[in-house]
């Protein structure tokens, strides 16, 4: 099982007190009626789905219940980082660094 | 390639069988092809077969990372079905369902297609209810469903529990008695071999790194670690890796890859005679031939692509079965392993053009692509041959989720996902 730290409670949890809740850092458009319908289909549903560093949001549902953002590899299951809901998405030289 | 049958069989055995043939010849890459299919798992085998046997295409070659089947085709339940609630994904099941019913004969090769029965079990009002809307629109689409009571789904699985005091207490079920099983490597070697003798190349350890375009945007060919492969048109069915070979083509896909476990236990002597799925408390179960169990679990939550998932997704499952079947509860499992499915966000397959000139794809079908093998081969080779979808997997292409006419299996394929 996955160990999770929670940036909010400090503290390195089993994932079983954890809910994965999508992609991260996908913003919802200002203004949704001006949108085209590629843009739109582009906002709902599609995703990076990469094969290596994913940034994801989980939330922690049986702790603090807070959402919080983490970096994982999506090969090693690894999670690299994780970080506070509104914090920048850390740079390539972060995560290469945390990685190592 | 020989013909098998009981007089090949005969003659081998007078030799002691040291003298079969090899089963298909192990290709390497020609400078090129009219069409290259990336993905040696069933679907993209069969479209290969497709291609050769009913459009004249010969000058095919499947491109496969590994080896030939050793992705989902070889990691999943083997359960066959079509009782999916929706028009056009009961016709697209449908379409597999009747495929599979000549499939061992026409490729002769035995792909043990068992039509012992799909039992679903319904658990509380809302299975009720939601099963009895299911097997009326199936029937309405021509696609066999019928209500069992309590005592009927245990006259026709005897190892089942329907005492009311249980937790999940078994409130009927629905059976579709043409669903079952097939063998899932001969799937993929049955259409390995079908394709071979028609002339396609079969090319495993050849990971594809990129798709070349043209000027004019079209598809040149791919980079394969083993070189530079030409090809007029590329059909793409990657499964759990699809959205990687799409972005080397610049484009972005609506699909997210998630692990899928399965497990078997020891093998034992026959005791269930049928498959039976139980959507509200996870349980997936069937004996192959071989005397083992076979047990599907749930997606883990998160994408990856490890092939492996949490144990606490297997333990679940397994509490599920025990639940329902005390009877196996001494029962040791022997092996687990896990695929990487591609999902979308309707859970129905995406199949047919993209927008690149000659860049076709199959995938997106989740957690149950084994089913449609034959099927999505068949439609994959059509808009492949035709350059334009099948009406059958008209409705299944990209475009839907800009226009929205989604087809929404997430809540209606009779399965959690």
């Amino acid at each position: 099982m996955m160990m999770i730290e929670c940036p909010i409670c400090n503290e390195k949890r089993p994932e079983l007190e954890f809910r994965y809740a999508g992609e991260a850092h996908i913003a919802r458009p200002e203004n949704p009626s001006a949108l085209s319908d590629d843009e739109w289909a582009k906002y709902l549903f599609i995703r990076n789905n990469p094969r290596g560093t994913h940034f994801e949001r989980w939330v922690h549902a049986h702790g603090c219940a807070k959402f919080f953002n983490a970096v994982r590899d999506t090969v090693s299951d690894k999670f690299v980082m994780t970080y506070k809901c509104g914090e920048q998405r850390p740079s390539p030289e972060t995560i290469a660094e945390r990685s190592s | 390639m020989i013909r098998y049958s009981a007089r090949s069989l005969f003659a081998n055995a007078l030799s002691g069988h040291k003298n079969w043939p090899e089963q298909w010849p192990d290709a390497q890459p020609k400078s090129a092809y009219d069409v290259v299919i990336v993905g040696a798992g069933g679907h993209g085998l069969g479209a290969a077969y497709y291609l050769a046997s009913k459009y004249g295409i010969t000058n095919v070659a499947v491109i496969e990372k590994g080896w030939l089947g050793g992705g989902n085709t070889g990691r999943n339940t083997t359960i066959i079905r079509s009782n999916y609630l929706y028009d056009e994904s009961a016709r697209l099941y449908d379409h597999a369902v009747d495929l599979w019913d000549g499939l061992s004969q026409e490729l002769n090769y035995n792909v043990m297609f068992s039509k012992r029965g799909v039992l679903m079990l319904a658990h509380n009002v809302h299975d009720v209810q939601s099963f009895q809307r299911h097997i009326h629109a199936n029937r309405l689409n021509g696609v066999d469903n019928k209500w069992m009571t309590p005592e009927e789904c245990k006259a026709f699985c005897p190892p089942l529990d329907i005492s009311s005091a249980k937790r999940y207490p078994v409130m009927g079920g629905a059976l579709q008695q043409r669903a079952g099983v097939a063998r899932h490597d001969s799937v993929a070697w049955g259409y390995a071999r079908a394709a071979a003798k028609l002339g396609v190349d079969i090319i495993q350890n050849c990971a594809v790194t990129g798709v070349r375009r043209g000027a004019d945007g079209a598809v040149e060919g791919v980079e394969t670690e083993k070189g530079f492969i030409g090809a007029k048109k590329i059909g793409v069915s990657a499964a759990g890796n699809s959205s990687i070979i799409m972005n080397m083509a610049g484009l972005d896909f609506p699909l997210e890859s998630y692990p899928l476990q399965a497990l078997v236990s020891e093998p034992v002597k026959p005791i269930f005679p049928c498959v039976v799925m139980s959507n509200s408390v996870h349980a997936y179960i069937s004996q192959s031939d071989k005397g083992e169990l076979v047990i599907g679990a749930g997606t883990d939550q998160y994408v990856s692509y490890s092939q492996r998932g949490a144990l606490h997704i297997v333990e679940h499952t397994l509490a599920a079965i025990c639940e329902i079947f005390p009877i196996f509860k001494r029962m040791r499992m022997l092996r687990s392993w896990g695929g990487v499915v591609d999902v979308t966000p309707d859970r129905s397959c995406i199949l047919g053009r993209t927008p690149v000139p000659g860049l076709y794809v199959n995938c997106g079908w989740g957690t149950g692509g084994f089913k449609a093998t034959p099927g999505a081969a068949d439609l994959l080779a059509y808009t492949i041959a035709k350059d334009e979808p099948h009406p059958i997997n008209a409705p299944f292409t990209l475009e839907r989720f800009t226009t929205g006419r989604l087809i929404d299996e997430a809540a209606a394929a009779a399965v959690a996902h």
